[in-house]
């Protein structure tokens, strides 16, 4: 009787909800997701071919601009992968003090996603509040190395500084806070009814399906598939401490919410472990005064806050910056999923969608 | 003279001028209870404690640039602002603020009319406010405020519904549709409606939330999903208006609630005349009104801070699949009680 016609729709790059500059171009069927589009590249900046005209140290603060609400993760798997490149070894302390900056930025990194997610359904106080904690990490972070967001807190073969006194008592303090914290957050949402209605059943990917699409981090693991690189390929020193890795069970938005919360407990009682176990002694390794590591290549990964993080990095040998520079980034891989996830739902269930991969800009185009 | 237009038109002007007042005032209460939740300040910079707020942001809104999309249609785009306020005000001549009082040896009462058909005005002219949403996200041939639109009619259609049903049931115990004869009717029962009528109040509440488009059923000006939904293309005092109906309906619908439910300007417990209970007469009726009306905007508050957002397909199983029965059910079993009584 009448003729109906799709409605394309340009979400983003100029959107509340997407995050920073991702651009969805959905076609609608009334309210409901019949195809889309992602397009990236909005943020662009040639990070890794700028690498390959730096020298190995200067590359430290260009991965902080990748992912920049977790510089220091970043920080953390390319020193290591440039540290596994040179066969340095990395002091006990300096590989604990890396785990508890990780751990901190993991928390920081699941508040911002947490208040952007909780915003995205509507729940705006939620927002407030994981700022209001994520703040406290900012100031452990500058108390440490002076900077909030590119913390450039790392170098090839352990840190550049060591804790100032005192530091760690205020990391107990905030871990005591942490803990309650999070309670208060799924008094909010966990059993809101309107949240269970809004996150139960969008989005649901299969363990397999996920894997063959290449998501990793919560991600991943709220399909329920084991994978953590804390755990399978151990890092810093993660092989010292106990923690759990959540794993969900739907691989639903609901599921991958409840396994970034759950991941703030188990940060909050790693950081716990690595303060009661801190070493005394040196916190950088011998390093040779210019960093030249030997011809070769090498990739190495570690458990960033959204996923897996992987650099593969060619050494020539001869110059003091690398032959090629390349970055796995979790973000952009998990993007993959979205075109899947969104078909069928309704342009409010993109959002939440958007909201639940957790991406940032900065790491998909970089 | 004197009775039939002088003091009608002062209180038309005291009224149409508080209500103006009290909406942006609204809006200031508005960021102030959310900050405190959010533990924030809120405003703090214009006056003290930011109590000049609301002036400053008139101000902005009139001299703000007042831009008409060119492919907008203008005599629409330009109505459309027009169809939401002007609802959104007139309801108000209905709503008994107070009894009678005496004032400069006269006796005036505290609403401007008194109709017999008080509460099906109330209902006819507020569900007229959702035509200019849809005509102003129409009229601005952009796609995310026509998705808005195409939320808003199918949502305030389908909780008008509700709403109206639920009235009815409250006028089977009233026994009138006059506004006064309601609050009036609350006295000679010697009960608030509410405690004979629990479930048509929750009822009117859900449904008043989403008639006035507030969180969590705030879908046609959803911002994280629609931009800012039907008003995104408005500026200047036209998206002002926007926003001082839906402010406005938010004080009707606290009001109506109060009048129909809690008992309107009648002290806690109307009608027990002992002596511990005295000082409660003292208060003038307006302010029980006033105050009992500030309880339910401060809900409205409340709810937004708290909640997170209904999508539209739930929004409209909850209307149609929970709300309406609900509300039938409630009008047969008040009719067979009201009946065997």
């Amino acid at each position: 009787m009448f003729d109906t016609d799709e409605l394309v729709i340009n979400m983003g790059p100029q959107h509340p909800s997407t995050h920073g500059v991702l651009r969805v171009v959905l076609k609608l069927d009334g309210e409901r997701v019949v195809d889309s589009d992602v397009v990236i590249g909005y943020l662009h900046r040639g990070i890794e071919k700028l690498s390959e005209n730096r020298d190995w140290t200067q590359i430290i603060l260009l991965t902080d601009r990748m992912d920049y609400v977790a510089a220091a993760t970043n920080n953390l798997g390319y020193c290591e992968t440039v540290e596994k490149l040179m066969s340095l070894e990395v002091p006990r302390r300096a590989r604990y003090i890396r785990t508890i900056l990780a751990e901190l930025q993991r928390i920081a990194s699941h508040c911002l996603w947490l208040g952007t997610h909780a915003m995205d359904i509507g729940a705006m106080t939620v927002f407030l509040y994981a700022f209001r904690e994520r703040e406290l990490i900012l100031d452990l972070f500058e108390e440490y190395c002076g900077a909030r967001l590119t913390y450039n807190s790392m170098r090839i073969g352990g840190l550049p500084l060591d804790i100032s006194p005192g530091w760690d008592k205020k990391v107990r303090e905030f871990c005591t806070i942490m803990d309650e914290k999070v309670d208060d957050y799924e008094q909010l949402l966990t059993n809101n009814r309107i949240w269970l209605e809004r996150t139960r059943q969008v989005g649901v990917i299969s363990g397999p399906e996920a894997v063959a699409i290449g998501l990793s981090g919560p991600a991943l693991r709220g399909s329920g598939v084991a994978r953590d690189l804390r755990k399978d390929e151990p890092y810093a020193a993660y092989d010292e401490f106990e923690f759990d890795i959540p794993l969900g069970g739907a691989g639903d938005t609901y599921d991958r919410y409840l396994v970034r919360l759950e991941e703030f407990r188990q940060s909050v009682r790693i950081v716990r472990q690595a303060l009661d176990g801190l070493p005394s002694g040196p916190i950088i390794g011998k390093v040779p005064r210019l960093i030249k590591p030997p011809a070769g290549e090498t990739y190495h990964a570690i458990e960033a806050p959204k996923g897996e993080i992987g650099y593969f990095i060619v050494s020539d040998g001869k110059s003091t910056n690398p032959y090629r520079f390349r970055v796995r980034p979790p973000s952009f891989c998990n993007l993959q999923a979205l075109p899947r996830l969104i078909k069928g739902h309704l342009v409010a269930d993109v959002v939440a969608l958007i909201g639940s991969l957790d991406i940032v800009l900065g790491e998909v185009d970089r | 003279m004197l009775d039939t237009v002088v003091i009608p038109l002062l209180k038309i002007l005291i009224l149409l001028n508080g209500v103006l007042i009290a909406v942006t005032y609204m809006v200031l209460l508005e960021r102030k209870v959310i900050a405190w939740v959010q533990v924030r300040l809120g405003p703090m910079r214009v006056g003290p404690y930011g109590i000049l707020q609301p002036i400053a942001d008139a101000v902005k809104l009139m001299v703000k640039e007042d831009i008409t999309p060119t492919r907008a249609d203008k005599w629409v785009f330009t109505a459309a602002p027009i169809i939401v306020i002007v609802p959104a005000l007139i309801v108000f001549a209905v709503i008994p603020f107070g009894d009678q009082v005496d004032l400069f040896g006269r006796t005036v009462s505290l609403y401007v009319t008194d109709i017999n058909v008080g509460l099906l005005y109330i209902v006819s002219v507020a569900s007229i406010g959702v035509y200019g949403i849809i005509l102003g996200g129409w009229a601005s041939n952009s796609k995310y405020p026509l998705l808005a639109s195409l939320r808003a009619s199918a949502q305030l259609i389908s909780y008008e519904v509700a709403v109206t049903m639920t009235l009815v049931s409250l006028i089977v115990v009233a026994g009138s549709l006059s506004m006064v004869q309601i609050v009036r009717a609350q006295q000679d029962a010697h009960v608030w409606f509410v405690f004979l009528q629990p479930v048509a109040f929750v009822l009117y509440f859900i449904g008043g939330l989403a008639e006035t488009n507030r969180a969590p059923f705030d879908l046609p000006e959803a911002e994280q999903e629609l931009t800012g939904g039907f008003h995104t293309e408005y500026s200047g005092m036209r998206f002002a208006l926007f926003f001082l109906a839906e402010y406005a309906n938010m004080i009707v619908v606290s009001a109506v609630a109060t009048t129909l439910f809690w008992g309107g300007w009648l002290r806690p417990f109307p009608s027990i005349q002992v002596a511990p209970l005295a000082w409660l007469g003292l208060v003038p009726g307006w302010i029980w009104f006033l105050a009992k009306t500030f309880v339910f905007l401060y809900v409205f508050l409340w709810v937004r801070a708290t909640l997170p957002r209904y999508r539209y397909d739930q929004l409209m199983r909850l209307g149609w699949k929970v709300l309406i029965p609900l509300a039938i059910a409630n009008l047969i079993v008040t009719g067979f009680v009201k009946v065997l009584l």
